[in-house]
């Protein structure tokens, strides 16, 4: 007999020792927190250069993507069809889009080398060949290259998020090329990797040219990411992208997951070395160097209590469990759900600090937490931590903030001394969407 | 015809109109929709969201509740919620996915409130049409829930209709237009819906006369006329001369019992054409239009892009909803006098003055909303 787990859940904060992995939550009504750092489906699509976007949805789906293009200036790059009740029902829906986009690109002042068309859940409840959409408007406009994108949260949990199957759309203009095998892409990020990060010198040391999409100025900066022979991905949300580039492009993948555990770090450094032929060099000056850092901050930070949030980072309780571990106070962690590779520091976490609290995001009663919770004393990794902790001290990065390896430890205890010594207004911070991108407030 | 934009915004959908109305009265809104949806209305179309707290709450529709039509899970879901929370009543919205499967909203409803003893009801809504037309359904239900008995009039005091943070920001506006009312000698009755409670609303029938500051008031306006027989008087008091002129059309409706769209009236004072447009909501706009002419002498016609009635709108204005053709009808404008977003298919040549309107252009530019109520010298800068 199946035993119904969710009878015994609590609905707002508990300790980690009576939570469930991997959601410790009941699914319910949601509340939705005013931080907006994280990006969205238009942000990660601008990341191929000179594209434009034409969304084909109805209104009230529009609406949040287009002022995302608004609020980040972007609108010469945004483009819509409304979709009403009648489109979807006089068998006009693969045609509508056709002629929408036709007259869109007519009416641009020059047509753009690539145009991510996204549709919405409604055409694919109603079945849409979107297949011969793509096909006809390539056959009409022979010099740009469609992608078929989608903007369809009702589907999140039957398969890919539609945050991961837009990170594997982003390198769907790519096309078969000669690959050179000293040239390797870092893929499925938004941001760049830290330019201090030992995981880019160690690539340079061996003669490797690297090349990502954050760093790509034009469309021919982009194409040439086919000329790549591997992928290093190391985001979880980017997996899915590399293992399409994989099949797609015959580009090897080399998954290295984001880690804030010494010996893992080790770990993919040494599978990376081993992939891609060269010898490990010593790590210890990096390790040494995150050490001394996790020292140092702590002897500033002292016993401030620490609230992180998985908006930070994919792996929260991995940077819960690190921070722990070298005497930090953390003692809460914001997560509705963890990704499986968390699944053992959940139970190191559980077992070892199981005081450490474990705060849902989304829960209808978090609505009113940040006014009950108020501590300025906290000191906050990610948005959602500060919002719901109403501090003024917190990091402020979103997706790991392109800190990896050791190199990524040191540089977040700089950003936590500073945001320790340095107050944020951080209204005005969570409120920007799409961290790292321009703003228009 | 396929409603296409190159490169313009998109007014705001029904749903946020919902949420916008009944944000202030301690009710709960569910929209039935996927998660992460409803970050669309508390980003872009809630001002209020970071400091008021309010009961707008998601369903997280997923794939298979939908297909299967798994309503419990709404219903349990609610219920329980309702049960921890307490509001005063709850509102369901439909939107595309939940309405495009055949949800019955008002038998869910009725479930939920059978099961939490709380007003409930539903509002039909589907994320396709705009934000006016979920205010005006949103002050519907209200009304109709919760304003039923007859009551005495009270002389000389007034409803005003039609304030959302969509079309007015939360900028002073609203509170300027009760402190004119005010000053004029009215008592304000109940706002729908900005710094009201719904005690407030239960009693609109008080009024002996309603103020329509947004076409999202009209049809709660007619309803209170039929069934209450308080006229009404559509008009944004913009300006000095327009403003007065409201006044009296206030003061009549009162004497004569008859309802008056004074924002309609001929507004022309030369018989030369003069091509300057403004574009936007049509209570709004049309009013403006009056306070420059009557202020300033000068004419403009009204292009409006959302739904509306032929009562509202003058001879001269043109009801205009696709980018092409607002596009054209202002390619030779001297003036234009629009949100910012409209800009970029305006003509160099033009001179185009920013009016931010939220329920279009979202927080972008909150930080420069006007507030032109009762004011003259405000309005100087649209010459």
């Amino acid at each position: 007999m199946l035993k119904n787990l969710s009878e015994n859940k609590t609905n707002v904060g508990i300790p980690i020792s009576k939570a469930y992995f991997p959601e410790p939550f009941k699914s319910s009504l949601e509340y939705n927190a005013p931080a907006r750092g994280t990006w969205n489906i238009v942000h990660t699509g601008m990341l191929i250069p000179e594209s434009h976007q034409i969304f084909a949805c109805a209104q009230g789906c529009l609406r949040g993507v287009i002022l995302t293009a608004a609020e980040m200036n972007a609108m010469d790059r945004m483009s819509w069809i409304s979709v009403e009740e009648n489109d979807m029902f006089d068998a006009t829906m693969e045609s509508d889009i056709v002629d929408g986009v036709t007259d869109i690109l007519n009416r641009l002042e020059r047509l753009p080398p690539c145009v991510l068309i996204f549709i919405s859940c409604i055409h694919q409840f109603a079945g849409i060949d979107f297949d011969e959409v793509i096909e006809e408007l390539s056959n009409k406009f022979l010099n740009v290259k469609f992608i078929d994108c989608y903007m369809n949260p009702t589907m999140r949990k039957s398969g890919l998020t539609p945050d991961q199957i837009m990170r594997c759309k982003l390198y769907s203009g790519l096309s078969p090329s000669k690959q050179d095998k000293k040239t390797i892409n870092i893929i499925g990020n938004d941001r760049q990797t830290s330019p201090s990060s030992e995981l880019l010198k160690m690539l340079r040391d061996n003669g490797f040219l690297i090349q990502d999409i954050t760093l790509c100025k034009t469309y021919e900066d982009y194409k040439k990411l086919s000329n790549s022979l591997y992928n290093i991905t190391y985001l979880p949300q980017a997996f899915a992208a590399g293992e399409n580039l994989e099949n797609a492009l015959s580009q090897k993948q080399i998954y290295i997951p984001l880690s804030y555990d010494f010996d893992e770090i080790k770990e993919n450094y040494t599978k990376l070395a081993n992939t891609l032929g060269f010898s490990l060099p010593s790590l210890d000056y990096y390790s040494l160097s995150a050490y001394n850092s996790l020292i140092n901050a702590k002897n500033i930070i002292g016993d401030a209590p620490i609230q992180i949030d998985y908006t930070a980072t994919s792996r929260p309780l991995g940077l819960a469990k690190l921070l722990l571990n070298h005497g930090y106070n953390v003692t809460a962690i914001y997560a509705d759900v963890f990704i499986g590779e968390e699944e053992a520091t959940f139970n190191y976490l559980k077992e070892n600090y199981p005081n450490t609290i474990i705060y849902p995001t989304v829960n209808t009663q978090m609505r009113f937490f940040a006014n009950e919770h108020a501590n300025d004393k906290v000191l906050a990794i990610g948005q959602k931590a500060a919002y719901f902790s109403s501090t003024k001290h917190f990091v402020n990065i979103v997706a790991g903030g392109g800190f990896y390896g050791y190199d990524g430890i040191s540089q977040l205890c700089k950003l936590m001394i500073d945001a320790y010594v340095n107050e944020k207004d951080t209204e005005t911070v969570i409120s920007h969407k799409g961290l790292g991108c321009e703003s228009c407030l | 015809m396929i409603k296409t934009s190159k490169v313009i915004s998109i007014y705001t959908a029904d749903t946020s109109g919902v949420c916008s109305a009944l944000y202030e009265l301690g009710g709960m809104v569910v929209i039935h929709d996927a998660s992460g949806c409803n970050s669309t209305y508390t980003t872009h179309d809630e001002p209020r969201w970071y400091h008021k707290n309010s009961m707008i709450y998601i369903s997280a529709l997923t794939e298979v509740d939908a297909i299967l039509g798994n309503d419990n899970k709404l219903i349990n879901d609610v219920v329980e919620t309702a049960k921890e929370l307490k509001p005063k009543f709850i509102a369901l919205c439909g939107a595309p996915v939940s309405v495009m499967v055949g949800t019955d909203f008002d038998a869910i409803a009725r479930e939920i409130e059978q099961q939490t003893s709380i007003k409930t009801f539903s509002i039909e809504t589907n994320g396709m049409h705009s934000y006016l037309s979920g205010i005006s359904k949103s002050y519907l239900a209200l009304t109709k829930n919760f304003c039923n008995i007859n009551m005495t009039k009270e002389e000389k005091t007034i409803n005003i209709l039609g304030a959302t943070p969509l079309d007015f920001s939360v900028n002073g506006n609203i509170e300027k237009i009760q402190s004119w009312l005010i000053s004029n000698g009215y008592k304000i009755n109940a706002v729908f819906s900005m710094g009201t409670s719904l005690d407030q609303i239960k009693n609109a029938q008080k009024a002996s006369v309603n103020l329509v500051i947004s076409y999202s008031g009209l049809e709660t306006a007619k309803y209170l006329e039929n069934k209450f027989s308080i006229p009404f008087v559509v008009g944004v008091p913009f300006g000095e001369l327009f403003s007065n002129q409201l006044l009296n059309y206030i003061e009549l409706a009162e004497k004569q019992c008859k309802s008056y769209y004074p924002c309609a009236n001929i507004r022309k004072n030369t018989n030369e054409k003069e091509n300057n447009f403004l574009i936007g909501e049509s209570v709004y706009m049309t009013s403006l239009a009056m306070a420059m002419s009557l202020d300033f002498s000068k004419d403009f016609e009204v292009i409006c892009p959302l739904e509306t009635d032929k009562e509202i709108l003058s001879k001269s204005d043109v009801f205009l909803d696709t980018e092409y053709e607002i596009e054209k009808q202002v390619s030779s404008a001297d003036i234009i006098v629009a949100d910012p977003l409209y800009q970029p298919i305006c003509s160099k040549s033009t001179s185009f003055r920013r009016l931010p309107h939220e329920a279009f252009s979202g927080r972008c530019f909150r930080k420069e909303s006007k507030n032109l109520i009762n004011n003259k010298q405000e309005l100087e800068c649209f010459l």
